[in-house]
């Protein structure tokens, strides 16, 4: 009996130890299971030939990959549902075309309820989420919070009583983006709040957009800051229109509004690229009192040049926060500065475990 | 009502799509794919609307006879030729449509393009004009740079190339990445506040 047993172990060690190709198929990770990795080492043998192929539900194979490198690996994508079985064959021929060995792999593809290579995107957001709500409750419980003095912000009321004052207009820009991009939906907070002392003061409000999506929510906001101002008589719904979608056709139509109309404040708040200077620069030599917001990084620089007060990034997200004074919207802004000291923390941890030539740390907050 | 909803829809949607980020399964990724196509399908009713504000606006402009009324003419002329060959003889090579882009629209967006040169010099000017100690520094930080860029900086020396590369990937990376940081997460608390229905100015309400 001992013998047997001995015996079937040589046996199938043999077996084990014959097979010259490693080749294995494995559901792709973290996906709606349409996709299979298949990964193979045939550097055993001498092939000039190599393939895999997938065996269908009748048994029919088909050709998935020619192969022309010993080691590898490739993800067939090609009409693989979850739940289903798939076997690949791992095929090799030598120069006289005779098969050298075949390796089979079975595999079911699974479509995942959660992307694990995103747990430190989610355990980071919950933790801002719950930084920012509990300074949101904190404020509206009656707390205090203390929030530094954003010049930009504290000089809208003073671009509009100067135009109020010299009988000119003032010019809105929301930036060239859709209503998709945060920055837009921040400026049009900020010209709800510019369209309501516009509105107080008397003063003319020009805004034109290149976006459909933004031409009817402008309208919105700048039709409900005139009524909430007690001056819906005032409201011109020709105030904001459409010039067009096209980026340079967009800055030609503004520069000339600046050029003819003259307004005595601008204000450029949103998402800005190569038009920013051109903009800024026109209303710096029409002399009107710029106040610019953006958080596209590579904008910056012109607008801190070209305008009289700038919003750095953030400040623009701020902003609805800051001028509202509500304590909801707030603390919101506390819970910002919780994440900024959390990134502080995590980027020291960070670099002190890279220089240490501890990985673990950027592995963890890597996501693909 | 004419608030709840729109607002519901944002909520609700803009919950949907956090959910989306974290679950790749199938269903996740078909109403995902679902919307897209739903969005895609709201667009050309979008442009409708920009193009009613514009023949509103400036027809306005001609029945009133305002300042520079004239030109009204050439924007709504403008809109109404390049549609009409459009619709007539498409879009493809060798239409009339794409003449007028290629002999019209380009050289008109190009020459709105290329007068960035000049106000890049004069925003140049008044940013490196060495008033203070900061200023003084931004400008020779931007000597440099600039020199590294061109082949007469590694003339000189290899040091202004090197340099420049440092300054660009050191202390410029390291602020542009702070303000990211700063972006992502005003983005994050905007986001938030939308979604818990704190923020509702870009609706028009409070």
């Amino acid at each position: 009996m001992k013998k047997t047993i001995l015996m079937l172990f040589l046996f199938s060690a043999s077996l084990l130890f014959s097979q010259d190709i490693f080749f294995e198929a494995v559901d792709n990770p973290n996906d709606d299971g349409c996709a299979i990795q298949l990964r193979w080492d045939a550097s055993n043998i001498s092939s000039t030939k190599m393939n895999i192929e997938r065996k269908d539900d009748g048994g029919e194979a088909s050709l998935v990959q020619k192969v022309d490198k010993a080691e590898g690996e490739y993800m067939d994508g090609e009409d693989i549902k979850p739940s289903i079985e798939y076997v690949y064959c791992f095929s090799a021929w030598d120069e006289n075309d005779q098969l050298i060995e075949k390796v089979e792999s079975v595999v079911f593809a699974k479509a995942q309820w959660f992307n694990s290579e995103k747990i430190s995107l989610l355990i980071l957001a919950l933790i801002i989420t719950a930084a920012i709500l509990f300074f949101i409750y904190s404020a509206k419980s009656g707390k205090e919070l203390y929030i530094r003095k954003i010049a930009g912000l504290e000089s809208i009321d003073e671009s509009v009583g100067r135009a109020t004052e010299m009988g000119r207009p003032i010019l809105f820009i929301p930036g060239i983006l859709d209503l998709d991009d945060m920055q837009t939906i921040a400026g049009l907070t900020i010209l709800g709040k510019v369209a309501h002392k516009a509105a107080e003061y008397d003063a003319e409000i020009i805004v034109p957009v290149c976006r459909s999506m933004v031409l009817s929510t402008a309208k919105e906001v700048v039709k409900e800051a005139y009524l909430k101002a007690g001056r819906p008589d005032a409201y011109n719904p020709d105030s904001v229109f459409y010039l067009t979608d096209d980026q340079f056709g967009y800055v030609a139509g503004v520069d000339g509004i600046i050029m003819r109309e003259k307004p005595a404040a601008n204000f450029l708040m949103g998402a800005f690229y190569a038009e920013s200077l051109i903009l800024a620069e026109t209303g710096f030599a029409s002399g009107a009192i710029q106040t610019a917001g953006t958080a596209m990084p590579s904008q910056l620089p012109f607008f801190v040049v070209a305008c009289d007060y700038t919003l750095i990034g953030e400040e623009l997200f701020a902003a609805s926060a800051y001028l509202s004074k509500e304590p909801n919207q707030l603390g919101s802004l506390k819970g910002q500065d919780l994440g900024k000291a959390l990134f502080v923390i995590l980027l020291a941890i960070g670099i002190v475990l890279e220089i240490s030539g501890v990985h673990f740390l950027k592995d963890f907050l890597t996501v693909y | 009502m004419k608030r709840q909803i729109p607002l519901l829809i944002v909520i609700g949607l803009g919950l949907l799509f956090v959910v989306h980020t974290f679950v790749p399964h199938k269903i996740s990724e078909d109403f995902y794919e679902w919307w897209q196509t739903w969005s895609k399908a709201i667009s050309p009713f979008m442009v409708l609307l920009g193009i009613m504000s514009l023949f509103m606006v400036h027809s306005t402009k001609i029945k009133r006879k305002t300042a520079n009324w004239q030109y009204s003419f050439v924007t709504l002329g403008g809109l109404l030729i390049t549609a009409f060959v459009g619709f007539m003889w498409g879009t493809r090579e060798g239409t009339p449509y794409m003449w007028l882009f290629k002999n019209i629209q380009m050289p008109m967006s190009a020459t709105m393009f290329s007068l960035l040169a000049f106000y890049i010099a004069s925003a140049a000017y008044k940013a490196f004009r060495a008033r203070s100690v900061e200023a003084t520094v931004l400008l020779l930080a931007a000597v440099i740079v600039m020199l590294g860029q061109v082949p007469l900086g590694a003339q000189i020396s290899h040091w202004i190339p090197d340099t420049s590369k440092w300054i660009l990937n050191v202390p410029n990376l390291a602020s542009k990445r702070a303000i990211t940081l700063g972006v992502g997460l005003g983005i994050t608390a905007t986001s938030l506040k939308i979604l818990l229905g704190i923020e509702r100015k870009y609706l028009g309400g409070d």
